[in-house]
């Protein structure tokens, strides 16, 4: 046959490239952003309620250097890590029951729906009853706060692929694990990733959370608990250093991990517009 | 023209054995409404080396029967064998185009799909099936584009990828349901003399589903004609060689033939 030829490709203008490839965009909301609370803050001049962008950023510096915040940040990150690959490991086997039979289908359907709704810190009392004060029982209230969506995410996932997809793949002779390690896992992965993406934010809320709701009894607690014991020392400057820290995680774990991910996978096999 | 009991004959003759023989199989989906048969009684025998097109308007049970003979399908009567055993479930020993472009493997480069197929319809080592499927992605015009991923391909292309995945996995027998249906005119001519001239080259054989009567002259060695609902054998023709070729008063002639036999209204035959 003969052989098709490759298109020619031109190259964009270099100055549209900068442009479109910065999110300079961005970049100016949060600088506009930034001055309308520093102009704020000094307008108040009340440094217990609003404390000025500079005040935070020093209580920040300083807690950084003490060591103080980089500790908790990692106590709390050691209990998400823990709580987030259990949460996703009981999701994989829940959603391989429901796809390999209807009474796990139907058990994850009903599952799903009546504690999807339930926000995972409403289940701390019970943890805090079960496991007692401690990591356990944040560990309990992350899985709880991640399974249900991720699980929800993969099972939705799994039932989108196109039925000429998974032909193709049976067509192979796969079956069993193969065929869904090869077949469901990849074609289902924009869902998938979605899940793990709503898995992971939920999951950070609800430490923070509970780590504020365990206030005096954790002696090693994490961020939660430095914002909690900077707001009863009167601090203010430091509850928003710490929860500017909060902020900043999330936006890196968002932006680093999963903006990648996403990147080299899905919009890679054109899944998902870029 | 004759007409359907031929092909039983055939079925039951032992002088030439056939590759594949459906023996009154009819199938049924269960609907809401009640159950629909969207195939019934439908006899037929294919040998080594024949290409079989079934010809019929839409929705009158092609890709049903198709699907069948692949195995992602069970009839409700009947039965369908290979070389006289029953057939199991779906495996590299037949192997589908689909009309639909989402058959490929998003995740994989065209030359992935090819060389993954490999490795697990024929067991070759990485090494092996990456030669074999470079050799055939050439021999359908797209050496130029083994590394691009699908979604960047046009449709005409991803159905060389699958045409080129199917024939590299040396099935007893290819299964292709309206692979060129949803191309431009044009194209659909250069693939469908390019496909003619892969299956004879590798003389394979073929079950092709179509439902416009050139196409069917053009890449058959015999047609079936089916009625809808439900699907059911209306009349098969032997397409001779020198029927094959385009613009030729044989390949009018057989058009016109079949045409009249088939399609009451004249409108239906292009689709
Ligand atoms: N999964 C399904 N469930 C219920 N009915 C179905 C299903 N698939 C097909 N049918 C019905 O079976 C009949 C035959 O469908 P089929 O897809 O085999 O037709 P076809 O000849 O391939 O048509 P086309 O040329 O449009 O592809 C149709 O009436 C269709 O509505
Ligand atoms: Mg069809």
């Amino acid at each position: 046959m003969a052989d098709i030829t490759a298109p020619k490709l031109s190259e964009a203008p270099a100055l549209r490239r900068v442009f479109e490839q910065t999110p300079w965009r961005r970049l100016v909301i949060l600088a506009a952003f930034a001055l309308a609370w520093e102009l704020y803050a000094r307008w108040l001049d009340n440094a217990l309620l609003l404390p000025t962008l500079g005040a935070t950023l020093s209580a920040l510096w300083s807690a950084i250097l003490s060591g103080e915040l980089p500790n908790r940040t990692l106590t709390s990150l050691r209990v998400l890590v823990t709580g987030y690959a259990l949460g996703v490991g009981v999701a994989a086997v829940f959603t391989a029951l429901a796809t390999l039979s209807r009474w796990g289908n139907e058990a994850l359907g009903l599952l799903t729906s009546m504690f999807n709704p339930l926000p995972a810190i409403a289940l701390l009392p019970i943890a805090l009853l079960w496991f007692g004060v401690g990591t356990p029982s944040l560990v309990f209230v992350i899985v709880h706060s991640v399974l249900w969506p991720v699980a929800l995410a993969c099972h939705a996932g799994f039932r989108a692929i196109p039925p000429t997809l998974l032909m193709a793949g049976r067509n192979l002779g796969l079956s069993g694990g193969r065929f869904v390690a090869e077949i469901l896992v990849p074609a289902a992965f924009p869902q998938i990733l979605s899940g793990l993406r709503i898995g992971w934010a939920f999951a950070w809320r609800t430490l923070i959370a509970a780590e504020l709701v365990f206030g005096v009894s954790a002696r090693s607690g994490g961020i939660g608990w430095f914002i909690y014991t900077s707001r009863a020392q009167l601090e203010t400057a430091s509850v928003f250093a710490g929860l500017l820290t909060v902020i900043l995680i999330g936006l890196l774990v968002e932006s680093v991990v999963f903006r990648s991910l996403t990147r080299i996978t899905v919009q890679r096999w054109g899944q998902e517009r870029t | 023209m004759n007409v359907a009991p031929r092909l039983v004959d055939l079925a039951g003759d032992a002088a030439s054995p056939s590759l594949l023989t459906l023996d009154r199989v009819s199938i049924s989906y269960p609907t809401r409404d009640g159950i629909l048969t969207a195939v019934e009684d439908v006899s037929l025998a294919l040998s080594a080396g024949e290409r079989l097109v079934l010809l019929g308007p839409s929705g009158c049970g092609k890709s049903t029967l198709l699907r069948a003979v692949g195995g992602f399908l069970k009839p409700s009567t009947g039965e369908i064998r290979m070389n006289e055993q029953p057939i199991g479930a779906p495996g590299p020993d037949r192997m589908t185009v689909f009309q639909e472009f989402d058959q490929l493997l998003p995740w994989r480069t065209v030359l992935g799909n090819v060389r993954y197929a490999l490795e697990r319809g024929r067991s070759l080592s990485r090494r092996e099936a990456e030669a074999v499927a470079r050799g055939w992605l050439e021999r359908v015009g797209l050496k130029n584009f083994v590394d691009a991923f699908p979604h960047t391909l046009s449709g005409g292309m991803k159905q060389r990828v699958a045409i080129a995945r199917a024939f590299a996995l040396e099935p007893a027998l290819l299964l292709m349901d309206e692979p060129f249906a949803a191309l431009d005119a044009l194209t659909r001519r250069q693939m469908q003399d390019e496909l003619l001239k892969l299956c004879e080259e590798t003389g394979s054989t073929a079950l092709f589903v179509t439902h416009g009567i050139d196409e069917a002259i053009r890449v058959g060695t015999s047609i079936l004609a089916l009625t809808p609902h439900p699907g059911r054998l209306a009349a098969t023709f032997d397409v001779p060689p020198g029927s094959r070729t385009r613009g030729t008063t044989a390949f009018a002639e057989l058009e016109q033939k079949i045409q009249q036999a088939v399609f009451a209204d004249p409108e239906l035959d292009h689709g």
